[in-house]
């Protein structure tokens, strides 16, 4: 048994200008009519015809139409045919008729209302399209929204965007993953993560979809045994996870690799390293004052999150050396304090500007301790430039750093100095180098003017003994 | 009525829990607010005998009307100094 569906509204040209084929169709055949604009419209069909009124775009979502005017043609019950505006040769097959010769050949339709701006997650929540299974907290009619989310203690002490079913329907249109997906368990509650309490968090931070899988390959990372985002998150030191993200996604999505690469101003740069804090304060449960047992914390426990600058630069990025191809993008996280900055603006060498690097890195953590924090490099296109016009390789400047941050024992003993802090005397007759194997990164980011670099130390129990900084890529 | 989608691990209940209940007042600062309508200030006297008498130490406040919420300097005080709040409500 065939019958027809033709799915029209009033505001499109081509669904006007076909209204004496609708109704032909009509006479000759089993057919429903959904009217998305005017539920007297198409006109001039038979008397006892009813145009079934579709303005609530129900039955619009259902057959999920994207043009109109939209034939669809049943065998059975089984859809066998979908024509998308005006083809007189298809419909004439279709429908087993002819048609006026005054009807052109061709004409496209326009689109179909449901697919109008923010439509589609409007009718995917009103029509139950996507199951999101998280508690819905109901917010009283005096509430105001923001306030409600502070009240409830999802904050990090700034405003959130409010998570309404909408706002979550559309984050999730950032990734083709399911929203109950688990990724793993977030200390310190240990509590399960799916894609949707990711979502829900990335919208509170303020992220856009095209965000989220980036934000969910963080958390991923964040949740790797060898980051020890536990320890991270209970230590009394200063250390939160830093964000730093490579590859084209980096670009297609705006972050700021460039000038104030490390500052405010950039909301993808701002949101992605909010929401891996959100997601570790409301589905971990870590609060300060609660497992978070910081004595002083830092401002990047807020957000910390920027973009290598790999364009420009003559060095591999980050991600390479970690065996990453230019075309893969990745997240990588550092357990990171706050940014130390290095000002040389007279050296033109590499050598002499490796030593001043070397200087401001023998006081990572403190001048005596060794081998206990790593750090991040983070070196501007205007020192970059020394290295570049030398002709040094990332390798090379690391293998010279590593020779220049030999540490005499005798000068980082207890004791030595005038200092009660310092290694055990019995290494007072040894050189000691000042990072751990591998411990010391280099990443270029920052804008084209101003002879500065930063050093970004890390935490005091870096390596295998606690966190080592873990890169994974964003599918 | 709006909601939200819940952000959490959904390990504590929906609704809010009041603060845990003081075992003992001894030793602590008790605030007692008065709104400021008539005779609040007998309510509260006796409130205070019956707390020193407890082994707290009372300390007095009061709105400067009952026909508004308190001013945020006086909430931000009582919150500093007290470890308890009473408030009167007499009438």
């Amino acid at each position: 048994m065939r019958h027809y569906v033709l799915v029209v509204k009033e505001d499109c040209e081509t669904c006007r200008m076909i209204q004496p084929v609708a109704a032909a169709l009509a006479l000759s055949a089993e057919l429903r009519i959904f009217s998305q604009d005017n539920p007297d419209f198409p006109s001039g069909l038979p008397d006892l015809f009813t145009i079934e009124d579709d303005r609530e775009l129900a039955n619009s979502f259902e057959l999920k139409i994207e043009i109109v005017p939209t034939l669809l043609c049943y065998d059975d019950a089984q859809e066998t045919e979908r024509l998308e505006g005006w083809d007189r040769s298809a419909w004439e097959r279709v429908c087993g008729q002819t048609f006026s010769a005054s009807l052109p050949a061709f004409r496209p339709g326009c689109g179909s209302k449901s697919q109008d701006p923010g439509m589609a997650e409007k009718l995917a929540v009103k029509y139950g399209s996507q199951q999101l299974k998280a508690r819905r907290i109901n917010i009283a009619d005096g509430e105001d929204e923001v306030e409600a989310c502070y009240d409830r203690g999802w904050s990090d002490g700034l405003p959130l965007v409010p998570p309404t079913e909408i706002r979550v329907v559309r984050m999730l249109q950032g990734t083709l993953r399911a929203a109950d997906d688990v990724v793993g368990d977030v200390p310190p509650d240990y509590a399960p993560c799916s894609i949707e309490k990711i979502a829900i968090n990335a919208v509170m931070a303020g992220c856009k979809p095209e965000y989220l899988p980036v934000v969910i390959a963080a958390v991923e990372a964040a949740l790797m045994d060898e980051f020890c985002m536990h320890g991270l998150l209970a230590t009394t030191y200063f250390s939160g996870p830093m964000v730093l993200v490579n590859g084209p996604l980096s670009r297609a999505i705006g972050m700021n690799s460039k000038g104030n690469a490390l500052g405010q101003g950039n909301r993808a740069n701002a949101t992605i390293g909010r929401a891996l804090q959100l997601v570790i304060r409301n589905v971990g449960g870590g609060r300060p004052g609660g497992v978070d047992r910081s004595a002083l914390g830092n401002p990047g426990k807020y957000t910390f999150c920027f973009a290598e600058d790999e364009t420009g630069s003559c060095w591999e990025s980050y991600a390479e050396e970690r065996g990453f191809s230019r075309e893969a993008s990745t997240v990588s996280l550092f357990a990171a304090d706050g940014v130390q900055g290095i000002v040389d603006q007279k050296s033109r060498t590499p050598e002499s500007l490796s030593r001043s690097f070397a200087a401001g890195l023998k006081v990572v953590s403190h001048p005596k301790m060794v081998m206990a924090a790593d750090a991040f490099l983070v070196v501007s296109p205007e020192h970059e430039r020394v290295f570049r016009d030398a002709g040094w390789s990332k390798a090379r400047l690391k293998a010279e750093l590593h020779e220049l941050l030999q540490m005499p024992g005798r000068d980082v003993i207890v004791g030595a100095g005038g200092i009660a802090e310092g290694l055990p005397e019995k290494f007072k007759d040894q050189t000691l180098p000042k990072f751990r194997d591998g411990g010391l990164n280099i990443v270029r980011a920052g804008g084209s003017a101003g002879l500065f670099s930063a050093i970004i130390a890390g935490w005091g129990a870096s390596g295998k003994i606690g966190s080592v900084p873990v890169t994974r890529e964003i599918l | 009525m709006s909601s939200f989608l819940d952000p959490t691990a959904e390990l504590a209940p929906e609704s809010r829990i009041p603060l845990p209940r003081r075992e003992s007042l001894v030793g602590l600062n008790v605030g007692l607010l008065d709104i400021s309508k008539p005779r609040g200030n007998v309510f509260i006297a006796r409130l205070d005998e019956l707390l020193t008498e407890a082994g707290a130490i009372p300390r007095h406040y009061a709105k400067p009307t009952f026909t508004r919420i308190a001013p945020v300097e006086l909430k931000q005080q009582i919150a500093t100094e007290c470890d308890v709040v009473i408030e009167a409500l007499a009438d």
